[in-house]
Formats: structure tokens, C-alpha cells, sequence
């Protein structure tokens, strides 16, 4: 990798960025500069236009308007092969990884030419990166094997192997256990050291502050402004949101006199490749209790959600609700049992191009028409009722394939919730949404936790779990590791969990 | 409606509009061509295909007749494919109504007609269904992709009307593979013995049985909770199995009464036109009903439509073949073409119409793989 | 033991087409893509192929007749697969839907030019491609051997080429890439559209071969039908073959041997009783069982069937 010009050289100038999706600006006419040797932080919410303004520097998204500058030449970027040659690289949220590959064919994907495929050469080209950066991958482990820390790494020595001047991460940490995300700084402190530009995509405050030199701030796809990185939280979220604190409050105290409504023992089951993905787990939920499941994505979350939906038959063990035996039942009759299930996919969970009211009764079809008829006033009022209720910004013949992120999720709350289920079995609640349509859903959450329902919320917003969580507990590879009320659940002890640092060395930590 | 709303059902038109008049555009430059080259005027020659037939009173009413294996078959297709369950077989499991029927039309020499009838097409449903059946379990019970297995009992069907037919079936005087006429009360009334007005017209009660057999279907489909299950079976298969509806059964409900359909098509045929059954009892209505169904959207009044389209340019293609020297053929290309080219103009309206959809990448997950425009999503095999 | 060689021979020659569209049909399903247009791109290369052989010996090409129609047919082949790109690729349409509308075209289009072309109902015939047979004389190994250029072609070069390039080229790679994660294909550069549509016309040339080799090598003439299901036969031998090059080749193999057996045995003493339709049947049978028996877990391409957008 070579750098042209020295350090704090203008590597990338945006300007004038904009980009629309319909009514919605995604971007709106944002400046961004980024520099040799610093690691630029872009801070905001979700929905603030940063990824959208990265995947354009990257050649995925077209933009309506604006220019891009490379080392001081302009660039017209129309697809990531632009990107690439103009000496850019980007490490996506949702790896961009063929999983049965191995490593070194995952590297050379794109880059090699020619009429043979000459995988020597290219796992030399890994293994030099690989010396050079500091950075251990096994060129000829298959990539579905890899751990998610190591198919990053993966991903960041694609990208430098490319010899690319900018380097985009986006939301790196979101899946990292905290020393695999100290790991990544470090690394990331080497390459500027080089002489790399760095930008890196996140909403978390604390690792901004952390790694960034310098940090821009977007909101409603507006550039708000640019700050050294150690600039003062409050100040920095306060460019985030217009106000210095965000987040919900809890007011109320941690009642333990409920029943223990959802009661897991014992559980253990498969993933989606056959191999184990829930060992041994057990963990109740008591009316009017929020139990947190705390865990980096990957650790069986997915699947102890499935598992409690009836989406997933189990290997051992029981689930009682309201002392009824659930395990291995189907949906139906976990729904008739009284568990309410807000699914991570909210996509599929819901049939989306079927109209709004017809979606909020598919959890009980019968109720309007049986084998005859359906009773369609009886739906369009039941629809109209809902929007209302739960604010749902829709008509009732809206194909749900048109709605935001926020009113989809809506309408998913809103099917599942007015049922009024003693159980509810929630999953990434206010992933993608807005700051207002996120604070909307976690208020309700606290509102039926006020009716004495027995909620188990898997999030991996630590933030959110402290947030609304009576007690948390942390999954890792599958078992349940820790346990903890909410005075004891510090982020630190529970990053440490989460790492599968076992409870003997969280007590010493503490 | 907000002004966002009227903008975009405006411009939503607007692109409908658009598209729409592209693909007539592109159908009328490729057939015309076609006609063109086979040495006819392309307006004398659209003229005999499509409207000429509905001129003539007996014309208009072979349309009607030739149309009636379409209108089962489209709609046993359309019910599937509508449930996301590909039934290419519909070929196969028509050929076995028509066995039945045949097989049944052989012994029922002075039986009462109000009850042989009734035996036939209930027989004809029954093998259409079971020939449905195995790649329906095989899908179901080890998701073993229906494409194929549907596809290849097709020669597997023939085959086994070829040895009926050279074998217990030959025609005992002449050794011609045919089967020996069905007997008199198997045979479908004309529409011609209660309505005197249609002359000697072919046409009989198949085609009224078919038209009751899509109201039915539609009615099902568009007005019950069952309807509502088998669309949101095809639409979102996982969102409906989340919300507790039984995917596995309700595709094999929904193969067994495509492959019924087909059947009582094969019925249809035996007894209301041909009186026997012969190795080309079916010139491949079972393909041409995917044709009927696609071009339909898969929609019960689009079957209605679609298969009799098909029925006027089948008999339009005919005596255009006599008036004009153009081989009938030309039937099939023009068929072809405007399959072809409303699947396209469909799925670029999809797209257009997806970018409006379209979200931001960091508005959480990407829009999911778009549904196309005229069967439901695609299933995934998993 | 001639019974064993006839087969045998019989076996590699009716593989032919199951081979080449085998071929086809595994690239294009690589790349995510089920192409069911390959009934009636088989069917049009073989009228195609044929048609402009019979011109070509008509123009006084001689023995070079069947080649010109040969390269007829590729060219076909290349623009049906472009087609099916322009219909799947880049307008996203449902891959069922326009693979079955393109076969239904495709057979139209071909029976119209049919009738066109060779308006009279007599059968006409071209000089076909020879046979080599290069162990003349020895006996059974020379009854194997004789086969046509096409053949040899199929298995000596074809095959061991086609599974190089999959297996060992960046074209290979990145059409893997595309079948499995067309969106990590993208981010690295690769240009997904563009691919697809190699793999598709690849196929497509491949398939429209399959087809010219029964019309210009073995049988030298054109009939309706001709294809007689092949086509659907490949999908299942794409499946069952886990989109390989050489098991997709071994199931043609099987399936050939159980068709050229079912073929013999028609006419061979103390098997005339069964209904030859039984012995026809048999070869489909077999497959749906072998389909059947693979079970679960079929290890689909990544992105089968799923149109690539970039969101």
C-alpha cells in the first residue's frame, strides 16, 4: 500500500452529497473530508444517512447529486469496481463474505484476471497482508467456520489487499465482544500510522470517543458538524438528537412478587446448520418482569427466540407458560397459549404485500369468518382501530411492503399486542427505527410490563437492556453464563460475559 | 389521500401506462414481424387471428369449446402457482382424467347419465389429484423441489395412455391405437340440447362446469379465511408459518386440487369432444394452462380471460392457416410473445415500482428480495 | 457380450446431449439462475442447427454442412441464454415463469420456422456428421469406440473443461461467488449482471449443442418432438449431480445406460411381453426416486433463484 503525500493529506473530499429515496432525503448536500493517517468517526442514530453516505463513497448506493474527490482527483463512482480503483475499500455491516469459500478465495474475489486461478499467489498475497497489518487469518480456513472477529478481519484484509487509501467500516463493533473490539482499534491504530485514512460508521458514543480523531455527526442526513474525538459526550449527543440525553428512563422500581410465568429448563437445540446452538439453558420470567438476554449476535439468541415461538423444535428440555408444556409446539399453539411474539425479521413475519388490515389478523384468521366468508367491515374496523391505537402512520389497504421501518414494526407490535399476551417474546425491538419510532416501542414495553405481562427481550443494545431490564442474563455460544439484576449489570461486566469470561473472572473484575 | 399518496398512485399510473403501451408496442413489432415474414399483411393477419373468430356465430362458439381444457387447466395451474407450488405436471394429470374418464365411459353402457356423470368427473378429479400426489409428499415431506418431479411424470403419463392404447385399449377391429368410444351416458351434453339456439355447435357443459369451477375458485380464494391462508402460503411462506398456518398441508391441499382440476380437464375432453381416448386426446393443454394462468396473473377473472384469448387465437391461427397460406404455428409464437413480454413488462413495473420502496441502507435490514409480479415470491429451497 | 458393447456404445451416444446440456444447466445454476428454457433451447438448436446444415449442404459445403449449422446452433444457444439474462438478470422477473415462457417461445418459434423452411411434410434429410471409429476391428472395444466427433468432444474435452473453469479460473470463481453471495460478489468488484449473463449464454450455447447433436449427428434429420423432454431430464441431473460437472455427467450416464437398455430390450428374446412403454418409463422413474432418495439438505447455491438488486 503506498500513500501519495503525507500525513493529514486530504484523502477523500465529499461534497454536496444528496441522495434521495422518494419523499425521504437520505442525504442532503453533506461535505465530509477525510484525511491520511486519522481515524474519522461518523457518529449519528439510525436512519442519519451514514451508511447511505458511505456505500455511495463505495460505489453500492448512486448519488443524486454532489462530487467525490480521491487524492485531490475527481472520481465518478457507479459501482464498488470504481471504488476499488480509486482506491477505496469497505468493510459492510452484513459481511460480504461467500461463506463456503475459504479465506484466500474470498481475498482474490474480483482481483484476479487471467486463465488460471492462481491460489498460491494468493495466499501469499493474505499471509503478507496479513505480517504487514498485524492482522491473524488462516488463508486456507473455509469462511464459515471462522469466528465473526475472524471473518472481519478477513474482510479488512480483502479490503487492504487492494492497496486502497480509504478504508469504511461500517458499525464494525456490532458484533465484536469488547476485546475483539480493542483488538480492531489497534489495528486500525497501526494502519493510519501508515498513513491510511479510516472511516468508521457508528452510533455508539463511548468507542467514538475511543478511537476517533476527528468525528462528524449526521442527523436527518444532514452533516451537523465536525469535532476533534475527544469532545465531550454530552456535546457529541447532543449533535446526535438535539438534546444531551437520550434513552428511556426507568422510574419504576423492580417488583418481584409476580408468578413465574415463562419457565425454561433445561433447553438445548440445533441451529440452522445442524450443529448445537442452545446448551442447557433455563431462565424464568415473572409477571410484570422484563428479563434481558444479553449476547453478541451469533450466541443462540436467534434461536432461543425461535425455540420460545414454536419456529424451532428442542433437543432436551421444557418450556412451560402458565404451566402448560410448549416445547416443541407449533406456533399456533404458542399463540393460543398466550405468548405474544415480536420476531427480529420483521420482514418476514409478516406477509408484505398483503394490506395492512389483513396482516393484523393473521394471527386469527378465524376469529373473522372461519371456512366462510370473511367478514371484511369487521376487518377494515378491527385495522382502523388498531392504526389509532398504536399510531400506525397507514390506511388499512396500504400494502405493508410500503410502510417505513418504524410503522412496520408498528403493525407488528400492534397484531401482536392487542391481543394482550401474558408472555411476550421480543426480539430487536428497535433495530433500524428511528430515534421516535424506537422510544415508541420501548414505552410500550414498559406499559405492559405495567399490566404484568412476563416480557423476555433479546437486544444487543446494551443500552436499551440496562435500560428496560428488571434482571439480565447473558448467552454465550449457546449457555446461559451470567445472571445478574439491573443494580449489577454494568456494561463492563457484562461485556466481559459476553466475551465468555466466566463468572469467576467477572467477580474478580467487579 | 395525502398529496405524497396522489403523487405516487399518480406516477404510478403514469409508469403502468407507460409500460403497458411498451409491451403492446413490442407485440405487435415481433408478431407482426412474424406475419410479415410468413407472407401475410400484419393487419390482415391480426384481423383472422383475434377477431374474425368472434364474428361468426359458429366461430365464436369454437372459441368457447376450445377454450374449455384451457379454462381448467389455467386455473388448475393459477391455484398453485398463487400458492407458490410450481405444478408443471398439469399435462400429466390430465391425461389420467382422461383415462379414467375413458376407462369409465367403456362400462357404463345403459346406465343412467345423472349418474355416470357425476362418477366421471369425480373418477377424472380423483386421478388427476393421485397422479399430483407423490411430487406433492416429496416436496412436502423432504422439500424436494416440485419443478422437476412434477415435470417428469408428464412422459411418465403418455406413456402409460401409449400402452392403454396398444395394449387392453387397442381398437379391437382395427389394431389403431384408440380407445373404443366411450357409451352413450358418459358422454357430455352438448350446450346445443338446451339451448337450440346454438345449432350444431361442440360446445357442452365442460365449459359451463369450468366457469362454475373458477367461480368456486375465486370465491375460495379472494372471500375465505382458506383463500387467505393459500395466498399468504405463497406470498411470505415463512411469515405464514410464523403466524400459525399450516404451510406443509395447505400446499398439499393446494396440489391435490390443482392436480383435480387437471383431471376433470382430462374429463372434459373425453367426454364432451372426443369420445375416446387417443394418444392426442391432449396437444399439450397442460403447458398451454401455465401459459393461461401466467398471463392471467394468476387471478381467476384473468384465467377467464387469458384462456379465451387463447381459445380465439387457437381458432384464429387455424383458419387464418386456410384464408392466408400462414402455417398455424404462428399460433404459438404469437402466444409465446405475449407471454414473454408481459412477464417482462411486469417485472420492470415490479422494479420501477420497488424504488419507491426502496429504504435507505441504515434503516435496518434491506427491502427483502422483491415478490415478482405475476406468481408470488419465490420459495426459497431450504 | 455384443449386447454389453451395444449398450455401452448406445450409452455415450445418447449421453451426448444429456451431457452438453448438463454442462450448461450446472453454469447457468451456479450463478443462482435456473434457466427451465433449456427444453426449448435444445429444441432450438437442434431445428436451427439443422436447418442451416440442410442450406449450407445446399450451398455446396459438403461434409462441413453440419458444422456451419453446428456453429447455427450456438449462436441460438448464446442468444437464448442473452434473453433469459435480459428477462431474469435485468428486468428480475420470476425465473420459473420466463424460463418456461422462453421454452414455450422458443419451441413456437422454431415448429413456425419448421413449417416455413420445410413446407412440404416429407422428411428431409442432411448428410449427417460421420462416426469415427477409430479401433475399427477390435471387436467390442471398437463397437464402444465408434462414436460421433461430438461425443469425443463431450467427454474428452468438454467435461474435463468446463469443471477447470468452474473449478480453477477467476470466471469460475466469480461465478461461483455470484450463485452463493451475489451481494459479497458485488463488493468485491464483481459485476454481478454481467456475469449472470455469461453463465446464461454459456449455458445457453452449451444446451442449443445438446440439442444440433441429435439432428445433425445422429439422427440427420428434423422431427417434431425431437427433444422429447431431455431438457426437464437435465434439471433433475443438475440437481442430483449437486451442480458438479462430473457427477451431473455420471447422471447422464446412468440415465442414458437405463434409456439405451429400456431401447435393446424391446427387441430382445423373453423381453418382448413387457409393454415397451414400461422400459421408456423407466429412465424418468428412476430419476424421480434418485431425487427422492438424495433427501434433504440439498445443498442449493446460495442465491438460487434470487434476483440481485443492489439495495
Amino acid at each position: 500500500m503506498t500513500s501519495s503525500g503525507g500525513q493529514g493529506d486530504l484523502a477523500a473530499e465529499l461534497r454536496g452529497i444528496t441522495k434521495r429515496y422518494g419523499d425521504l432525503v437520505a442525504n442532503a448536500a453533506v461535505d465530509l473530508d477525510l484525511r491520511r493517517g486519522e481515524v474519522h468517526a461518523l457518529l449519528g442514530e439510525n436512519g442519519a444517512g451514514k451508511t447511505t453516505l458511505m456505500r455511495i463513497l463505495y460505489g453500492l448506493t448512486r448519488l443524486d447529486g454532489g462530487t467525490i474527490r480521491i487524492d485531490g482527483r475527481w472520481v465518478a463512482i457507479h459501482s464498488p469496481r470504481d471504488a476499488i480503483r480509486a482506491g477505496v475499500g469497505m468493510v459492510t455491516q452484513h459481511f460480504s463474505l461467500v461463506q463456503p469459500m475459504t479465506v484466500t478465495e474470498n481475498v482474490i474475489l474480483g482481483r484476479a484476471s487471467g486463465a488460471r486461478l492462481d491460489l498460491a499467489a494468493g495466499r501469499r498475497t493474505v499471509e503478507v497482508a496479513s505480517q504487514r497489518f498485524g492482522i491473524a487469518v488462516r488463508p486456507d480456513a473455509v469462511v464459515e467456520t471462522l469466528s465473526v472477529g475472524e471473518q472481519q478481519r478477513v474482510e479488512i484484509i480483502k479490503a487492504l489487499a487492494r492497496d486502497c487509501r480509504v478504508l469504511i467500516l461500517d458499525e464494525p463493533t456490532a458484533v465484536l465482544v469488547p476485546h475483539e473490539a480493542e483488538a480492531l482499534f489497534e489495528t486500525l491504530r497501526r494502519l493510519v500510522a501508515d498513513g491510511l485514512a479510516v472511516a468508521f460508521i457508528s452510533h455508539k458514543l463511548g468507542e467514538v470517543r475511543a478511537i476517533s480523531d476527528r468525528v462528524s455527526v449526521m442527523r436527518h442526513g444532514r452533516m451537523v458538524g465536525t469535532v476533534p474525538g475527544d469532545t465531550a459526550e454530552r456535546e457529541l449527543a447532543r449533535m446526535m438528537v438535539g438534546r444531551p440525553t437520550f434513552g428511556v428512563d426507568r422510574q419504576e422500581a423492580i417488583r418481584d412478587d409476580g408468578e413465574a410465568l415463562l419457565q425454561v429448563h433445561g433447553v438445548s437445540a440445533h441451529g440452522a446448520h445442524g450443529l448445537r446452538s442452545l446448551d442447557d439453558v433455563s431462565l424464568d420470567v415473572h409477571a410484570g418482569e422484563i428479563l434481558g438476554v444479553a449476547g453478541v449476535s451469533g450466541n443462540g439468541q436467534t434461536e432461543l427466540a425461535e425455540v420460545l415461538s414454536g419456529m424451532r423444535p428442542v433437543t432436551a428440555g421444557s418450556v412451560l407458560v402458565d404451566g402448560r408444556e410448549l416445547a416443541d409446539a407449533g406456533p399456533e399453539e404458542v399463540m393460543v397459549a398466550g405468548v405474544g411474539r415480536i420476531p427480529e425479521d420483521r420482514h418476514a413475519s409478516l406477509v408484505l404485500d398483503l394490506p395492512v388490515s389483513l396482516n393484523l389478523i393473521l394471527e386469527h384468521i378465524d376469529d373473522f369468518g372461519g371456512a366462510r366468508r370473511l367478514d371484511r367491515r369487521r376487518i377494515d374496523e378491527h385495522a382502523r382501530e388498531l392504526i389509532e391505537r398504536f399510531q400506525i402512520k397507514a390506511h388499512p389497504h396500504d400494502r405493508v411492503a410500503t410502510l417505513s421501518g418504524g410503522n412496520i414494526q408498528k403493525v407488528l407490535l400492534a397484531r401482536v399486542l392487542s391481543r394482550d399476551p401474558r408472555v411476550i417474546i421480543v426480539s430487536q425491538p428497535t433495530r433500524g427505527l428511528d430515534v421516535g419510532a424506537s422510544e415508541y416501542v420501548r414505552e410500550e414495553l414498559l406499559v405492559r410490563r405495567g399490566k404484568r405481562a412476563a416480557i423476555l427481550l433479546i437486544s444487543e443494545d446494551l443500552d436499551e437492556l440496562l435500560a428496560l431490564s428488571d434482571r439480565i442474563i447473558v448467552l454465550y455460544e449457546g449457555r446461559v453464563v451470567g445472571r445478574l439484576d439491573n443494580v449489577e449489570a454494568h456494561p463492563e461486566r457484562l461485556g466481559l460475559l459476553m466475551a465468555g469470561r466466566g463468572v469467576a473472572e467477572t467477580e474478580a473484575a467487579a | 389521500m395525502t398529496l405524497e399518496a396522489r403523487r405516487a398512485a399518480e406516477s404510478r399510473l403514469g409508469r403502468g401506462s407507460i409500460i403497458a403501451v411498451g409491451a403492446v408496442i413490442t407485440v405487435l413489432a415481433v408478431t407482426g414481424g412474424a406475419f410479415v415474414i410468413a407472407g401475410a399483411s400484419p393487419l390482415e393477419a391480426y384481423y383472422a387471428y383475434f377477431i374474425e373468430p368472434l364474428t361468426r356465430e359458429f366461430t365464436f362458439l369454437s372459441v368457447l369449446t376450445k377454450a374449455t381444457p384451457l379454462l381448467f387447466a389455467g386455473a388448475a395451474v393459477a391455484i398453485a402457482f398463487r400458492a407458490g407450488y410450481w405444478n408443471i405436471g398439469a399435462e400429466g394429470q390430465l391425461l389420467m382424467g382422461a383415462v379414467a374418464a375413458a376407462g369409465i365411459g367403456q362400462v357404463v353402457e345403459g346406465w343412467p347419465a345423472f349418474v355416470v356423470l357425476p362418477i366421471m368427473v369425480a373418477a377424472g378429479a380423483l386421478a388427476g389429484a393421485a397422479w399430483a400426489l407423490a411430487p406433492a409428499l416429496l416436496r412436502v415431506r423432504m422439500g424436494i423441489d416440485e419443478v422437476v418431479t412434477t415435470l417428469l411424470l408428464n412422459p411418465v403419463a403418455l406413456l402409460l395412455v401409449q400402452a392403454l392404447l396398444h395394449g387392453p385399449w387397442a381398437d379391437p377391429e382395427t389394431g389403431f391405437p384408440e380407445s373404443p368410444r366411450i357409451a352413450e351416458p358418459a358422454e357430455f351434453p352438448g350446450l346445443a340440447t338446451f339451448l337450440t339456439f346454438l345449432g350444431t355447435s361442440r360446445l357442452h357443459i365442460g365449459f359451463v362446469v369450468a366457469l362454475v369451477i373458477i367461480g368456486v375458485a375465486w370465491w375460495v380464494l379472494t372471500r375465505t379465511a382458506t383463500g387467505l391462508r393459500v395466498r399468504a402460503v405463497g406470498l411470505s411462506p415463512h411469515g405464514a408459518r410464523f403466524v400459525g398456518i399450516k404451510v406443509e398441508r395447505t400446499l398439499l391441499r393446494v396440489a391435490l386440487v390443482s392436480g383435480a382440476i387437471a383431471g376433470v380437464a382430462g374429463v372434459s375432453e373425453v367426454a364432451g369432444i372426443q369420445f375416446r381416448l387417443t394418444e392426442g386426446v391432449s396437444p399439450g393443454f397442460g403447458y398451454t394452462g401455465i401459459v393461461v394462468a401466467m398471463l392471467g396473473g394468476l387471478t381467476m377473472p384473468g384465467v377467464v380471460v387469458a384462456g379465451l384469448l387463447l381459445g380465439d387465437l387457437g381458432v384464429g391461427a387455424q383458419t387464418a392457416g386456410r384464408s392466408l397460406q400462414i402455417p398455424s404455428q404462428l399460433g404459438e409464437v404469437v402466444q409465446g410473445t405475449l407471454l414473454l413480454v408481459i412477464i417482462a413488462a411486469v417485472a420492470i413495473y415490479r422494479w420501477r415500482s420497488s424504488r419507491e420502496e426502496e429504504r435507505p441502507a441504515d434503516e435496518g435490514e434491506p427491502p427483502p428480495d422483491e415478490p415478482e409480479g405475476l406468481p408470488p415470491a419465490e420459495r426459497s429451497p431450504t | 457380450m455384443t449386447f454389453v458393447a451395444d449398450i455401452i456404445a448406445a450409452t455415450f451416444r445418447n449421453a451426448t446431449p444429456l451431457v452438453y446440456g448438463s454442462v450448461g444447466e450446472t453454469y447457468t445454476e451456479r450463478a443462482g439462475i435456473l434457466n427451465l428454457g433449456i427444453e426449448g433451447t435444445m429444441y432450438a438448436g437442434a431445428f436451427f442447427g439443422f436447418a442451416i446444415a440442410y442450406h449450407a449442404e445446399a450451398a455446396g459445403a459438403g461434409p462441413a454442412a453440419p458444422w456451419v449449422g453446428l456453429l447455427g446452433a450456438i449462436l441460438v444457444g448464446l442468444m437464448a441464454g442473452a434473453l433469459m439474462g435480459l428477462l431474469t438478470v435485468s428486468f428480475g422477473a420470476n425465473q420459473h415463469v420466463s424460463g418456461l415462457g422462453l421454452t414455450i417461445v422458443l419451441i413456437g418459434v422454431s415448429e413456425f420456422a419448421n413449417r416455413l423452411v420445410f413446407p412440404d411434410t416429407t422428411l428431409v434429410r442432411i448428410e449427417p456428421m460421420p462416426l469415427l471409429d477409430p479401433l475399427a476391428g477390435l471387436g467390442e472395444l471398437g463397437t464402444v469406440a465408434n462414436q460421433y466427433g461430438l461425443t469425443y468432444l463431450a467427454f474428452l474435452v468438454i467435461v474435463p473443461l468446463a469443471w477447470y473453469v468452474l473449478g480453477r479460473t477467476p470466471l469460475g470463481l466469480s461465478i461461483r461467488a455470484v450463485g452463493e453471495n451475489p451481494e459479497a460478489a458485488d463488493v468485491a468488484g464483481i459485476d454481478v449482471f454481467r456475469i449472470r449473463y455469461v453463465a446464461l449464454m454459456i449455458g445457453g450455447a452449451f444446451m442449443a449443442v445438446g440439442g444440433a447433436f441429435i439432428t445433425l449427428a445422429m439422427l440427420g434429420t428434423f422431427t417434431l418432438d425431437i427433444i422429447a423432454g431431455r431438457g426437464w431430464v437435465v434439471i433433475a441431473l443438475v440437481i442430483f449431480g449437486r451442480w458438479r460437472i462430473f457427477r451431473g455427467v455420471l447422471g447422464a450416464l446412468v440415465f442414458a445406460a437405463l434409456f439405451s437398455l429400456g431401447l435393446r430390450l424391446r427387441i430382445t428374446p423373453g423381453f418382448e411381453d413387457i409393454p415397451n412403454e414400461i422400459m421408456l418409463a423407466l429412465p424418468y422413474v428412476v430419476v424421480i426416486v434418485a431425487l427422492a432418495l438424495s433427501g434433504r439438505n440439498v445443498p442449493y447455491p446460495g442465491a438460487y433463484l434470487k434476483a440481485y438488486r443492489r439495495s
